[in-house]
């Protein structure tokens, strides 16, 4: 295999994980306005997360650290040419990050209902924006002769691309809901039950609508059996949340996010970007990468350091399994 | 303003914004772990309070740090993208590295940190906070040698067909002389905040609440300006070697931070001077000779040459054009951070020899230096930050790409004016915001604290929740 192809397929793995991870954590923040009742509730879905959500995040800056080291013209172009809704996601997870860090250090309901205005906000821009831009990106956009993006803000706001932000808003507060459902106990767990089914309706007819358009557009064989498995485990997710089964919902919402990412991956190989005005004009694996010289240094540091970051990562996911419910959150905020 | 200064703007104040939190949470890290410690091995209840208090601060820092720092990684590609075509091939892999071996390490494991005591045992609790402490000076090292490659370009060649940067030696990339010298420098400049940033605060109780917890914010005290000191000493000693790498790589930087115009040998070192800003026309100046020699190449003989030197030099070398950077900018950064830099040393040691023997200082003037400590090697390495890059003008790599040439080509002025406002006014706020949550943890004092054993209740509350 080609070291471009390989790379390739590693930043593909880092969006699936960012995308499953910080799908569930995008999912829990959107709760926060949409499943609880009162302030002790809002803790316990904010303390689901708590530990996790910094090390989901990480593996958006290493995917985009890996773009910029293994394919810098793709870097350039992308981030250049999606100015706006990137600085729209940045300003999104500056509030949410500090909000998610600051909610629980006063007790005033006023200070507390503003961070939760900017957790609110700042999980439901990236999770609509997020799908924007992987759809565009995967669909194309205008791309001229020196490999810049020429189009504007409205560009990407097209039908495909905006459906694609749909998708991945309701798919992540189905997973969201799956993953409340599986950490936490009493009331807020059973209406987390109920929501993931109602969204769940919901976002089962969106994504199976962009999975054919992406089908039809892709043309490939690979996108429509990936699509076709990705619908099939979000049916699969419904019917186990249905049946009370929580862990094996979340894991099956978790393939379709996965799945979805692979089928978007599959539907853009081997260009990174095409270009919608001239196939000439595509960036490609191969158009856009580092030398040979720095992908072979940066392979080696992925396969001795991934597999170590994956067992530290999962670990904590193992020391933070325990359910909570409102019966474990303390009363004190300033003295402990 | 075109879309060049805009954007030059937007990096200026969005990099030195992230780097007051950068230093806190480097300096503190390894003082929160090292107090841990203390507690874990004597089980003295003062040591596991400090822990705790301290610890909540570093916190709140970190979480503006971990919050401004993905601005930080988009905006090459966003406002930079030729930049980043450019030297791609060589300065995104420190970058992806620097994401894959330290911020997974920072996040998950203070994550494990701030959440696990009542999950982990006390050692493997203790190990945690290490493990994030090491990895902020991962971080810090491969982040370093990137900007190195921008002050002195090694390990490269330059692909004419394809018009980049691309690598040839990645050791060498690791192992710049600059890298290698600006990293002691800034871990050093980093432990004089942290140490700072606790002998103030310990200070500021020690006087305002002479009755609460003065044993514990005096063992604090000490702590932190013993650290203040060792460690300024160590920024002095490895600020010098800088020095001598920066007169050889990037003569210019250093003849500007002198605003020094003509080659002299020996040449003086400028304390001051009093008329034009940039120093080319003084009324009076105060000069200590031969000590920029002697700074500068090791000698008290050695040749300084001057600015109008290096751009004839470089005329001739890279074609008309203007290789001086700001010089007011260069010549008083420089000089401030020198002395906010003293300033900070001497303000840890008049508090370590006014609490000499258990002695409590009561002086309104105390009080004042308690305030003014943390802020001191902050604002310093905010100064040396802004005369190391500014110093770098008119290059965005030395010798190799000029600033103008990096800006994204297809980014309209009013886009790059748009997300500047966005994050300067959204910085503004949370400025205040983290500032005023600082202050009302500052003012709580030590924390009580629990040291039973925790129940086996599966109902029992959280150890620590947000």
């Amino acid at each position: 295999m080609e070291l471009t192809t390989f790379w390739f397929i590693l930043i593909a793995v880092l969006w699936v994980g960012y995308l499953v991870l910080e799908g569930f954590d995008f999912g829990v923040g959107m709760l926060i306005g949409l499943l609880a009742r009162n302030d002790t509730e809002r803790r316990v879905l904010i303390n689901t997360i708590g530990p996790l959500w910094d090390g989901n995040e990480v593996w958006l800056l290493v995917a985009g650290g890996a773009t910029f080291a293994a394919f810098p013209e793709w870097y350039a172009t992308l981030f250049s040419g999606f100015y706006l809704p990137l600085f729209l996601i940045l300003m999104a997870l500056i509030v949410r990050g500090v909000g998610l860090e600051f909610r629980g250090k006063r007790p005033e309901a006023m200070w507390r209902r503003r961070w939760d205005a900017a957790i609110i906000v700042g999980s439901t821009v990236p999770a609509l924006l997020w799908g924007v831009a992987l759809a565009n990106i995967v669909h194309g956009v205008p791309i001229d002769s020196h490999k810049e993006y020429v189009g504007s803000f409205f560009t990407l706001l097209n039908p495909y691309a905006l459906l694609g932000g749909l998708v991945t808003l309701t798919v992540f507060i189905v997973h969201g809901s799956m993953f409340v459902a599986l950490k936490t106990v009493g009331d807020i767990r059973k209406r987390a039950r109920i929501l993931a089914l109602k969204v769940g309706a919901l976002a089962a007819v969106l994504a199976v609508a962009f999975i054919v358009w992406t089908g039809f557009d892709q043309g490939k064989l690979a996108v429509w059996l990936l699509g076709l498995l990705a619908a099939g485990a979000f049916v699969g997710a419904i019917v186990a949340i249905f049946r009370g089964r929580e862990g094996v919902a979340f894991t099956a919402t978790s393939l379709t996010i996965g799945l979805v990412a692979i089928m978007l991956f599959t539907g853009l190989f081997p260009d990174v970007m095409p270009s919608s005005l001239d196939a000439a004009w595509n960036l490609t694996t191969h158009n856009a990468s580092s030398t040979h010289y720095t992908l072979v240094i940066m392979s080696w540091v992925a396969v001795i350091f991934t597999p170590i970051v994956l067992m530290y990562q999962s670990w904590s996911y193992w020391v933070f399994r325990k359910r909570i419910g409102v019966q474990h959150i303390p009363m004190d905020v300033l003295t402990k | 303003m075109d879309a060049l200064d805009i954007a030059r703007w937007q990096f200026g104040i969005t990099t030195v914004y992230h780097f007051f939190f950068v230093p806190v949470t480097i300096g503190l890290s390894f003082l929160v772990a090292g107090l841990q410690t203390a507690w874990w091995r004597t089980k003295k209840e003062k040591y596991l309070k400090l822990t705790k208090f301290f610890g909540k601060l570093f916190l709140i820092n970190f979480a503006m740090g971990v919050a401004t720092g993905i601005v930080q990684e988009f905006q090459f590609g966003m406002n930079w993208s030729d930049y980043s075509r450019f030297v791609g091939d060589i300065f995104g892999a420190p970058l992806a590295i620097e994401g894959l071996l330290a911020f997974f390490l920072e996040s998950t494991f203070l994550g494990l940190w701030i959440f696990g005591w009542d999950r982990l045992k006390p050692g493997v609790h203790l190990a945690t906070i290490w493990i994030a402490a090491v990895g902020t000076l991962l971080s810090a090292y491969f982040i370093l040698a990137a900007n190195s490659f921008m002050q002195h370009p090694v390990g490269y060649t330059f692909n004419a067909a394809k018009n980049r940067a691309e690598l040839t030696d990645f050791g060498a990339v690791l192992t710049n002389k600059v890298a290698l010298v600006t990293f002691p420098h800034t871990i050093a400049s980093c432990f004089m905040v942290g140490g700072a940033f606790v002998a103030g605060i310990a200070m500021w109780h020690l006087v305002r609440h002479p009755a609460r917890d003065a044993e514990a914010f005096l063992t604090a005290l000490r702590l932190g300006g013993a650290t203040l000191i060792i460690a300024g000493l160590a920024t002095v000693v490895t600020g010098d070697s800088q020095g001598k790498v920066m007169t050889e790589v990037q003569p210019m930087k250093m003849a500007a931070a002198e605003g020094l115009y003509e080659t002299k040998q020996p040449a003086p070192f400028s304390l001051l001077t009093i008329g034009t800003l940039d120093g080319s026309k003084s009324v009076y100046k105060l000069e200590v000779p031969r000590l920029l020699s002697y700074l500068g190449t090791g000698s008290v003989n050695g040749q300084v040459k001057g600015i109008n030197a290096l751009q004839s030099e470089y005329e001739q070398k890279y074609g008309p054009g203007d290789y001086s950077p700001n010089i007011p900018i260069t010549y008083w950064t420089f000089r401030a951070m020198i002395t906010v830099g003293f300033l900070a040393m001497a303000g840890g040691a008049w508090m370590l020899w006014s609490t000499r023997r258990q002695r409590m200082p009561t002086s309104k003037w105390m009080l004042r230096t308690a305030l003014a400590l943390p802020l001191l090697p902050l604002v310093g390495m905010s100064f040396g930050w802004i005369f190391t890059e500014m110093g770098r003008q008119p290059w965005a790599v030395f010798g190799l790409m000029p600033t103008a040439a990096g800006v994204s080509p297809g980014t309209t002025a009013a886009e790059v004016l748009t997300s500047l406002i966005g994050f300067t006014a959204l910085y503004g706020v949370l400025a205040v915001v983290e500032v005023k949550l600082l202050l009302k943890y500052i003012q709580a004092g030590l924390p009580e604290v629990d040291t039973t054993v925790p129940s086996d209740d599966s109902d029992a509350p959280l150890a620590f929740a947000y």
